[in-house]
C-alpha cells in the first residue's frame, strides 16, 4: 500500500489532519460548540460550489467561505443577536442552500464533487501536502502559544473576561482555526464529515482521561489512529476515506466508553 | 479608607426595556465584606455586572478603585467566581489545572514560572484543596468544586473578590463551610469581598454590611439591623 505515491501523500496529509482536527475540536467541545464544525463545513460546501462556478480551485474558495462562515457565527454569538445554536442553524442552512443553488448553476453535480464532500485518497497532490503542512503546523503553533488563555476561556468565559483576557479575540481564533481545519482536511475526510473528526476523538478521550492535558493528548492519539485505520480500510475496501475515518473514530469512542463502564 | 467600588446615581435598563436599577448609590471601601442580596429579578446580578464593567449604566457612574469600571485597566485585581451554571464544572480538568487557569491573564503565553506555581499552591492551601489538587473536578462535590474555583480566583492575588450566587447547587453544610472560608480569607488577606446571592444565610454572621436590592437599594447596613421579616428564611445552619 505504501509503495504507491498517492497513499504516501494521503497518509502524510492524514497524519497532519488527524493531529490538528481533535486539537482544535477539544476547545469546541469544551465550549459546547461541538456542531460548529458542521455549520462551517456546510458553508465550505457553498465555497466549493462557488469555485466550480467561478472556475477557480474549490479548495481555496471553500477555505475562504469557511473563514467567512466562522466569522459570521462568532459575530452573531458575540453580539448576542442569536444564541449559539441559532447562530449555527442560520449559517448551516444558508451554507447548504447556497451550495445547492451554486452547484446546480455550475452544472457540477458529479463524482468530483463527491470527493470534496466525503474525501478521496486519490486527490492529495504534493503541492496539496505542502499547503496542508504549512497551514496545519501554523495552526498547531497558534494553539500551543494560546493554550492557557484558551483553556481559561473554556473553563469560565465570564471569569476570563473579568480578568481582562481578550475573550472575543480568543473565541474568534478558535472559530478561525476550526474553519482552517475544515479547509485543510477536505481532501482527506471531506467537508461533510470533518466535523466528526474534530469531535469524536475528544468525546472518546474524555471517557478515559484524567486531566485536561491528558484529554488533549489522548484526543490527538485517537484522531491520528482514526485517520490511519480509516485510510487503510478505505484503500483495501475501495470506500470514501471520510466515512471509514469517522467510523474508526466511532469505534474508538465505543472502546473508551466500554473501558469507562468497566471501571465503574 | 479608599473605595474599591463606587456606584453613583446609577440607572440601568436592557435596551428599551423596563428599568432594572434606579438611582443606585453604593460605596464599598477596600477591605469590606459585603453581601448583596435580593429576590431573583431584583437587579443584583445586573448591579454586579455593572460593578465589573461588563455593562454600561444608562445614567450615573461606576468606579472600580477610582477608575471608570468599563475601562478599568488592572483587571487582575479582580477575582471573580461566576455562577455555577456558567463555569466548566464538568470539564475534564484537575483542580490544579483549574487554579492554574487563574494565572492566565497574568501569564497568557509561555510556560508558568516559579512564582506562578507558588501562587497556585498557595491558593490551593488557602481553600483547603491541596490534597485534592490532582483529582478531576467532575469527581468532586459541589462545595469542593466551588472551592476550586475560589482558589482559581485567588491565584492572581486579587484585591477584590466577587462571588455570584456561590451557594447555588451546594448543600447547606457546604454553604456554611463556604461562609466560614470567605470569613477566614477576609481576615487573613484583607481582601474586599462582594458576595452576591439571593440567599445570604451562609454569610450573615460574617459580613459587615448587607445590601438588599429590589430595583433600588432598599436596605444597606449591618445584618443585625435588618428587620426580622427580611432575614433569609431559606437557610438553616447545619
Amino acid at each position: 500500500m505504501l509503495d504507491l505515491e498517492f497513499m504516501r501523500l494521503a497518509f502524510a496529509a492524514g497524519a497532519i489532519v488527524g493531529v490538528l482536527a481533535p486539537a482544535v475540536g477539544f476547545f469546541l467541545v469544551q465550549r459546547e460548540m461541538s456542531l460548529i464544525g458542521d455549520g462551517i463545513g456546510h458553508v465550505a460546501f457553498a465555497g466549493v460550489a462557488a469555485g466550480y462556478l467561478l472556475g477557480i480551485s474549490p479548495v481555496w474558495t471553500a477555505l475562504a467561505a469557511a473563514l467567512i462562515g466562522a466569522g459570521g457565527i462568532e459575530w452573531l454569538r458575540a453580539r448576542r443577536q442569536a444564541a449559539g445554536d441559532q447562530a449555527l442553524a442560520i449559517v448551516f442552512y444558508t451554507g447548504i442552500a447556497g451550495g445547492v443553488v451554486l452547484i446546480s448553476a455550475a452544472g457540477a453535480l458529479n463524482a468530483n464533487l463527491f470527493s470534496y464532500l466525503f474525501g478521496s485518497i486519490l486527490t492529495v497532490t504534493g503541492s496539496d501536502l505542502v499547503v496542508i503542512a504549512v497551514l496545519g503546523i501554523g495552526a498547531l503553533v497558534v494553539l500551543a502559544v494560546l493554550m492557557r488563555a484558551l483553556i481559561a476561556v473554556s473553563l469560565d468565559e465570564d471569569g476570563a473576561r473579568v480578568a481582562g483576557l481578550p475573550v472575543p479575540v480568543l473565541n474568534g481564533v478558535i472559530s478561525m482555526l476550526a474553519a482552517l481545519t475544515i479547509g485543510v482536511s477536505m481532501r482527506i475526510v471531506g467537508i461533510l464529515l470533518i466535523a466528526a473528526l474534530m469531535v469524536l476523538p475528544v468525546i472518546a478521550a474524555q471517557r478515559v482521561a484524567w486531566s485536561l492535558r491528558s484529554t488533549i493528548g489522548l484526543s490527538i492519539c485517537f484522531g491520528l489512529l482514526s485517520v490511519l485505520v480509516g485510510l487503510t480500510v478505505s484503500y483495501y475496501a475501495n470506500l470514501p476515506p471520510g466515512g471509514t475515518i469517522v467510523l474508526a473514530g466511532t469505534a474508538v469512542f465505543l472502546a473508551t466508553s466500554t473501558v469507562e463502564a468497566l471501571r465503574r | 479608607m479608599p473605595l474599591a467600588l463606587e456606584l453613583d446615581g446609577v440607572d440601568f435598563a436592557y435596551g428599551q426595556g423596563p428599568a432594572v436599577l434606579t438611582d443606585v448609590d453604593l460605596r464599598v471601601a477596600e477591605g469590606e465584606f459585603v453581601a448583596i442580596a435580593g429576590p431573583n429579578g431584583g437587579g443584583k446580578t445586573t448591579l454586579l455586572r455593572l460593578a465589573l464593567g461588563l455593562e454600561r449604566p444608562t445614567r450615573g457612574a461606576v468606579l472600580l478603585f477610582g477608575e471608570a469600571a468599563r475601562t478599568f485597566g488592572a483587571r487582575t485585581k479582580i477575582g471573580y467566581l461566576a455562577q455555577r451554571t456558567k463555569i466548566g464544572v464538568h470539564a475534564p480538568a484537575t483542580v490544579r489545572e483549574v487554579v492554574e487557569a487563574g494565572r492566565a491573564a497574568l501569564r497568557p503565553v509561555g510556560r508558568l514560572r516559579r512564582d506562578d506555581h507558588a501562587a497556585v499552591e498557595e491558593a490551593l492551601e488557602r481553600v483547603g484543596m491541596h490534597e485534592l489538587a490532582g483529582r478531576r473536578l467532575s469527581t468532586l462535590s459541589g462545595g469542593q468544586q466551588q472551592r476550586a474555583f475560589i482558589a482559581k480566583a485567588l491565584a492572581a492575588h486579587p484585591s477584590l473578590l466577587v462571588l455570584d450566587e456561590p451557594t447555588t447547587g451546594v448543600d447547606v453544610a457546604a454553604q456554611d463551610a463556604l461562609g466560614a472560608l470567605l470569613h477566614r480569607l477576609h481576615e487573613e488577606l484583607g481582601v474586599t469581598i462582594l458576595y452576591v446571592s439571593h440567599e445570604f444565610g451562609a454569610v450573615e454572621r460574617f459580613v459587615q454590611r448587607l445590601v438588599l436590592v429590589r430595583e433600588r437599594i432598599v436596605f444597606d447596613g449591618p445584618p443585625s439591623q435588618l428587620p426580622g421579616l427580611w432575614h433569609d428564611p431559606s437557610h438553616t445552619h447545619a
